[in-house]
């Protein structure tokens, strides 16, 4: 039954989008709930009054926050199909060490470029490609950082690609002329449907990060 | 059962070792225990953890594992004949995965801005929010333990460790401070977790003293407010 998992969360979020692509590769049917994050609802603030943040999927009335545990919690439960994390326990490690990597760096990174102007726009874009280069390290030759599947590193780090329009056209630089393998992966990730329609539209990010810049009065 | 060459790469006065070693004692699993000086960073940390050159490092038949809860989960999957550190339900999991986060990325920040805090103003806030989160990981305690000692149940688990591991600091800072962060007004429930959680056989012999962990802090102090050498 759909109503058994329900997903509050936000079309741009990269967060909740780690998630959707998540129960699209299991194949779990859910309710998706809309959030307005000026006008947050009830149901949001009472499923995760810790951090009155989104994604939150709510499992048979039961909420579970935090993009990386909700996709870990999604593999678990959902065991039987499409393994998201390797089962050998080193493999498994690796997996949630780059994961982790991609959350210290990667969105702060990202909002650093956006929210930055002149030399320190310089620096963060620096940083930025930097962080890329050494996660291209990670990924080597492997078809996807989860090896011939996708997997959990994938999905951590995929839905930023949709924001990559905008980290460049707002810091006037390309990302896949410093990093073309990362390119490469992400648009390899992008013929999967589970992440294709997962994703939000890079020119509906970017339009959504200049509004968000007007409101807030932010050049 | 896994059996195999285990280093730990760490310093005895760091958190984030201490529960690598919780956990090791949790699974009855010997290791040799390669110090890291103060201050300095040997060549085998700077190769087995390239990426953020940082303590603990478990290195198991070679293999470097980094990041102290991605250590403790790996400790949890090898050496799966011992007691489980992660609860068994995914749910329950969840929330521990959850709140360790918490711990990690809320709360304890906030003790560093305690000791970063110039003023009594800028103390005093920070003791305040540091009141404050302890109040909610009192309220996460009562929900995860269900009426039992620990956060995993019967016995110590992944939340007790993640959070637990902090104790020793919260001891020195207390007495340094002269003050009570884990109150029995407040926080009842913690403090009898945390004598309980320190008595533990898994934990009473990796905190060091609270006066040797005075000691230390007081030279990280003393660096942090030195001013920079050309």
């Amino acid at each position: 039954m759909a109503h058994e998992v329900v997903l509050s969360d936000t079309r741009m979020s990269m967060f909740g989008m780690r998630v959707r692509i998540a129960l699209a590769e299991k194949g779990i049917e859910y309710e998706y709930k809309e959030e307005d994050l000026a006008n947050k609802s009830p149901l949001l603030l009472k499923m995760n009054p810790v951090y009155k943040k989104i994604p939150v999927l709510i499992h048979n009335g039961k909420p579970i926050c935090e993009s990386l545990i909700i996709v870990q919690y999604i593999d678990e439960v959902w065991k039987d199909k499409v393994p998201l994390l390797p089962s050998d326990p080193y493999q498994r490690s690796q997996a949630r060490f780059w994961a982790d990597y991609v959350d210290k760096k990667i969105y702060d990174g990202g909002n650093r470029i956006l929210l930055t102007k002149g030399e320190e726009q310089e620096a963060a874009k620096k940083d930025f490609i930097e962080c890329l280069k050494v996660l291209e390290g990670a990924l080597g030759d492997k078809t996807y950082f989860g090896g011939d599947k996708l997997g959990f590193v994938d999905i951590a780090l995929i839905p930023f690609y949709s924001w990559f329009y905008a980290y460049e056209t707002c810091g006037n630089f390309s990302i896949e002329a410093e990093c073309p393998k990362l390119i490469s992966w992400a648009k390899r990730c992008m013929e999967k449907e589970s992440v294709s329609k997962s994703l939000a539209h890079p020119h509906k990010v970017n339009d959504y990060i200049l509004q968000l810049k007007k409101k807030y009065g932010v050049e | 059962m896994a059996t195999g060459d285990v280093k730990l790469l760490g310093a005895g006065a760091s958190p984030y070792v201490n529960r690598v070693q919780i956990a090791l004692n949790i699974k009855s699993e010997n290791y040799e225990f390669l110090e890291e000086k103060l201050g300095s960073k040997s060549e085998l940390l700077l190769k087995s953890n390239p990426i953020h050159k940082k303590i603990p490092v478990l290195i198991h038949d070679d293999k470097p594992i980094c990041e102290s809860l991605v250590i403790v989960q790996y400790i949890d999957d090898v050496w799966t004949s011992g007691p489980s550190i992660l609860p068994s339900d995914p749910y329950d999991r969840a929330i521990a995965r959850f709140w360790a986060a918490y711990v990690d990325d809320k709360w304890y920040p906030l003790m560093k801005e305690l000791w970063m805090a110039e003023g009594e103003e800028a103390r005093a806030a920070a003791i305040e929010k540091i009141g404050e989160g302890l109040v909610v990981l009192e309220e996460a305690f009562v929900k995860c333990s269900k009426g039992k000692a620990f956060f995993g149940g019967d016995s110590i688990g992944f939340l007790d460790i993640a959070f637990g591991s902090f104790l020793g600091w919260l001891k020195v800072t207390e007495k340094m401070g002269e003050m009570q962060l884990l109150s029995e007004a407040k926080t009842p429930n913690l403090v009898e977790w945390a004598e309980r959680f320190c008595c533990d056989d898994a934990v009473k012999d990796v905190f060091p003293k609270t006066e040797k962990l005075i000691e230390i802090f007081k030279i990280m102090q003393a660096r942090a407010k030195a001013p920079p050498s050309n």
